[in-house]
């Protein structure tokens, strides 16, 4: 296969130009036959990665599968998806990691990374077998939905993940300081007369993850960054070098918690959305490298589970299919550069997680993403190749999307002009 | 008709009450929201010269008591009514501006009822224009005025208006 | 002919309405008052029109006020006791609603502990939705009973200085009543516990103390909300003895208010905590005339949402 004429975009080899890419027996070759893949006025990406997604499978396919949720990813514009432990059985033992990598194989059209459990049963009482899990192929210890709330614990299991050189993602709350909340807590939340969540309530289990990054040497990453202060909290730990790192995800780039004034329960996630100058802080946070990955939190719910009072529905939305568009816009605005932004997709967490992706040097494995940064579209869930419709974008109209997914030389998504 | 038409033809309405009513201890006015209320007013004293003795008036609001309320885009503005004495044994002569098709005279009568049962009720209206769409009459009438269904009579008040007049309007 | 000044189909809450609108359903409500003065309480206004009372949230005194409310204006009424109803078989809220609304129900006057279900009702049922309180967002005909009883005895509510007292942020009753009272152009004080009347209740225009003598010394209207010490409050404030001793309004506080200060209640009120039985049964309160009041005013919200037809 050759993919012509298209702005390359390699940041993991320094590359930004207008240049072909030539795809053999599914690795990245100097030269090749074959199919003509017409990139002219598009951009070419190493396949990009999401490293936070619910696939819902084993438990809940009624939400979601990994055939469905691959499929998502796949019109996203994303070829490696990494999935969260919480799933039912959870991911706490090599059966269900097994079962999960079998599915992967059988149904699912982009590369699956399974994430294992931190503590069994995601409790977070006792370590799971962690050992177990990386023989059996996570890339990741998580427990994700769920954080543990005991630091002793939680330094245990960092330093033994260390071992394994298994990274530790972490779900950024502190149960008792967001009780029952449901929202971001504020003026909004006192309007509203919706029981809110402070922000200190994500702040004080960042800064708990960094004296334990420190402590046990080794790397702690913050999922979905939400809240000024923790921006703030991870610039000055990595400046100081700690083995910190943090990814926000696109709702709470875009979105503030006015959104919740129609009690739509599109809008409630967690961690909330919150107030302009958190929105603000994520972006600064993006543009200088504090943020260094960027993930959707891809949480399908069914419609009857979110058609429900505000305050019985469950937290999450869809966002593969979004995500591109939504990033983009940070490039449009000026706040990021697209080789930064195509970063945040390939070489941070291909980094991260040490995977050997996010990049289009010679002998890699043959992920591409091509983007056309300026189509507008308007998303329209009811299209969605989700199981699940519960997205706050649709109707909405965005600019930017992917119009080819090639995974290992194979393309799994195709945009027909239609 | 102007200031002292409507003036004459008071004076001549409250001399039929009278003949109508031998007995002018049973008798009680009270006016319909808005220009029946200063026309039974005018009313009553004008029968309070011929008695010789004062009579009880009250105010009616029949904005509750419309037939039209679900066919209305919105719901209309709606007042208290004031009727501070009881009406049940008396003649009440229900006062109104203008007898059109009939309904506000009828939402009246309904709402009469829920005071008291009065021994009779009987109506005067300043003005007749026909096009009765219910079978209702006036008692005593001010003035028969043949009017086409499009036109709007308007009845004016010193009380309410700053001025007396009736005039036809299209 | 005017337009309409009501144009709502629905009554969600007090933060969506001008003060225009307030007034309207003030004036409304007078004239219904004195209905329930006459002989014959009842008027036909909304005869043939079926009001469903579905309160998810107990409560006796709000739904028999909407009850008698809706009959004086000649509706029929049904009562859903969730005990007994679908809801304990695990009925969504969702398909409860529907179910009454293929039995052609008007309105739905909904009493809910989550905010925010009117709006949800309101996204999918033809019928008119009467928000009777949800969660800690609103209870708009409470904020409209206490308006009503102020302008009857004050004669106004502009310039008038209102304090509320106690347990602002869990509170429904507050919330209406800050909206209500500081778009008529009151000023309003918040007083209590720290820990229940945050400072962001500054940004809506209130003033916040946690000084009960500061709350009470200038107040033309105190309103008492009623204290309790749930096990969700259990960490907000230590005891209702402290409570009480704080922030009660006792007898040498009362001495202290201004003569012809109102005081008002949403009932129902815990003699001895934030009220002295006493002060709960002098001439200034106007507790139980609230009740009345609250009578009048649902009478004027029914008949203004539900006579006539909204296309909202």
């Amino acid at each position: 296969m050759r993919i012509r004429g298209g702005r390359v975009i390699d940041p993991a080899n320094g590359i930004d130009e207008i240049r072909d890419v030539f795809i053999d027996a599914g690795k990245i070759v100097e030269a090749a036959e074959g199919e003509v893949i017409d990139a002219t006025g598009k951009i070419v990406a190493p396949g990009l990665i999401d490293m936070h997604v619910h696939l819902r499978e084993p438990g809940r396919t009624d939400k979601e599968t990994i055939e469905t949720g691959t499929r998502c990813a796949a019109r996203g514009g994303f070829t490696s998806v990494v999935c969260m432990p919480n799933t039912q059985p959870p991911a706490d033992n090599a059966g269900t990691i097994a079962l999960i990598r079998q599915r992967s194989e059988a149904a699912g059209c982009v590369n699956v990374f399974p994430t294992g459990a931190i503590s069994k049963e995601l409790k977070g009482e006792e370590l799971a077998p962690i050992g177990s899990l990386k023989r059996a192929g996570v890339v990741a210890i998580t427990d994700d939905g769920h954080c543990v709330q005991n630091n002793e614990l939680m330094r245990r299991a960092v330093e033994y993940a260390r071992m394994f050189e298994l990274p530790v993602l972490d779900h950024c709350q502190d149960y008792n300081l967001v009780a029952d909340g449901v929202v971001n807590e504020g003026y909004w939340s006192a309007a509203l007369g919706l029981r809110g969540w402070p922000a200190s309530g994500e702040d004080v289990i960042v800064a708990r993850n960094i004296l334990l990054a420190e402590l046990t040497d080794w790397h702690v990453h913050c999922q979905h960054v939400s809240s000024a202060r923790s921006v703030e909290l991870i610039r000055e730990a990595k400046a100081r070098g700690v083995k910190i790192s943090a990814e926000a995800c696109p709702h709470h780039f875009t979105l503030t918690e006015e959104c919740l004034k129609t009690y739509d329960t599109n809008f409630k996630m967690n961690p909330p959305l919150r107030a302009a100058r958190d929105r603000e802080a994520l972006l600064a946070g993006l543009a200088d490298g504090t943020i260094e990955i960027i993930a959707s939190d891809h949480a399908p719910h069914c419609a009857y589970e979110k058609e429900v009072e505000f305050d019985l529905a469950p937290f999450g939305i869809i966002g593969l299919e979004t995500e591109l568009a939504l990033s983009l816009e940070l490039v449009r605005q000026k706040i990021l550069a697209l080789p930064q932004l195509i970063e945040k997709f390939t070489v941070h967490p291909a980094r991260l997680l040490r995977l050997n992706k996010g990049t289009l040097g010679t002998g890699a494995d043959a992920d591409v993403t091509i983007i056309d940064p300026d189509a507008e579209w308007t998303y329209d869930i009811t299209r969605s190749a989700s199981r699940s419709r519960n997205s706050p974008f649709h109707g909405w109209t965005l600019r930017g999307k992917a119009v080819t997914t090639i995974v290992a030389g194979t393309v799994v998504w195709k945009e027909t002009t239609a | 008709m102007d200031g002292p038409a409507i003036e004459r033809a008071l004076a001549r309405m409250a001399h039929e009450i009278v003949e109508a009513n031998p007995e002018t201890d049973a008798l009680v006015f009270i006016g319909i929201r808005t220009h029946g209320v200063p026309l039974a007013q005018r009313l009553a004293g004008k029968v309070a010269q011929l008695a010789g003795h004062a009579f009880d008036t009250g105010e009616l609001d029949i904005s509750m008591h419309r037939d039209d309320l679900a066919l209305r885009d919105g719901p209309p503005k709606v007042g208290a009514s004031y009727i501070s004495f009881d009406v049940t044994g008396k003649t009440v002569v229900l006062v109104d501006d203008v007898l059109f098709t009939g309904r506000t005279i009828r939402a009246a009568m309904d709402e009469i009822n829920d005071f008291g049962r009065p021994r009779r009720i009987q109506f005067a209206a300043l003005v007749d224009r026909g096009h009765r769409e219910l079978p209702i009459r006036a008692d005593f009438v001010g003035k028969n005025v043949p009017t086409a269904p499009a036109e709007q009579v308007r009845v004016r008040l010193t009380e309410v208006d700053g001025r007396d007049e009736v005039v036809i309007e299209r | 002919m005017n337009p309409p000044a009501w144009k709502h189909k629905h009554l969600l809450g007090i933060q969506e309405l001008s003060p225009d609108e307030i007034n309207v359903v003030l004036d409304t409500a007078a004239a219904f008052k004195e209905v329930g003065e006459r002989p014959i309480k009842k008027v036909p206004s909304l005869r043939g029109k079926t009001m469903v009372n579905l309160f998810i949230e107990p409560s006796t005194r709000t739904r028999t006020s909407f009850e008698l409310a809706a009959k004086r204006l000649s509706a029929d009424v049904i009562n859903i006791n969730t005990q007994a109803s679908s809801f304990a078989k695990g009925e969504t809220l969702k398909d409860t609603a529907l179910n009454l609304q293929a039995l052609n129900a008007d309105i739905i006057v909904i009493r809910h502990s989550a905010a925010g279900t009117p709006h949800f009702l309101s996204r999918f049922l033809r019928a008119s939705v009467i928000n009777a309180g949800d969660g800690a967002h609103e209870h708009p005909t409470q904020a409209l009973l206490d308006a009503f009883t102020i302008r009857e005895k004050k004669g106004r509510i502009a310039g008038l200085n209102v304090t509320i007292l106690g347990d602002i942020l869990y509170s429904r009753v507050a919330r209406s009543n800050i909206w209500l009272l500081t778009k008529l152009g009151a000023n309003v004080t918040l007083a209590g516990p720290s820990t229940l009347v945050p400072r962001v209740f500054e940004q809506f225009g209130c003033r916040v103390t946690h000084d009960i003598e500061v709350a009470i010394r200038d107040a033309d209207v105190i309103n008492l909300l009623r204290i309790q010490h749930k096990r969700q409050r259990k960490t907000m404030f230590p005891s209702i003895g402290e409570y009480a001793a704080m922030f009660g309004l006792n007898k040498e506080r009362f001495a202290r208010t201004k003569p012809d200060a109102l005081i008002m209640h949403p009932g129902p009120i815990n003699r001895g905590v934030e009220i002295d039985s006493d002060v709960a049964d002098c001439s200034r309160s106007v507790i139980l005339e609230q009740v009345t009041n609250g009578l009048a005013v649902r009478m004027a919200v029914l008949f203004l949402c539900a006579g006539g037809k909204h296309e909202d």
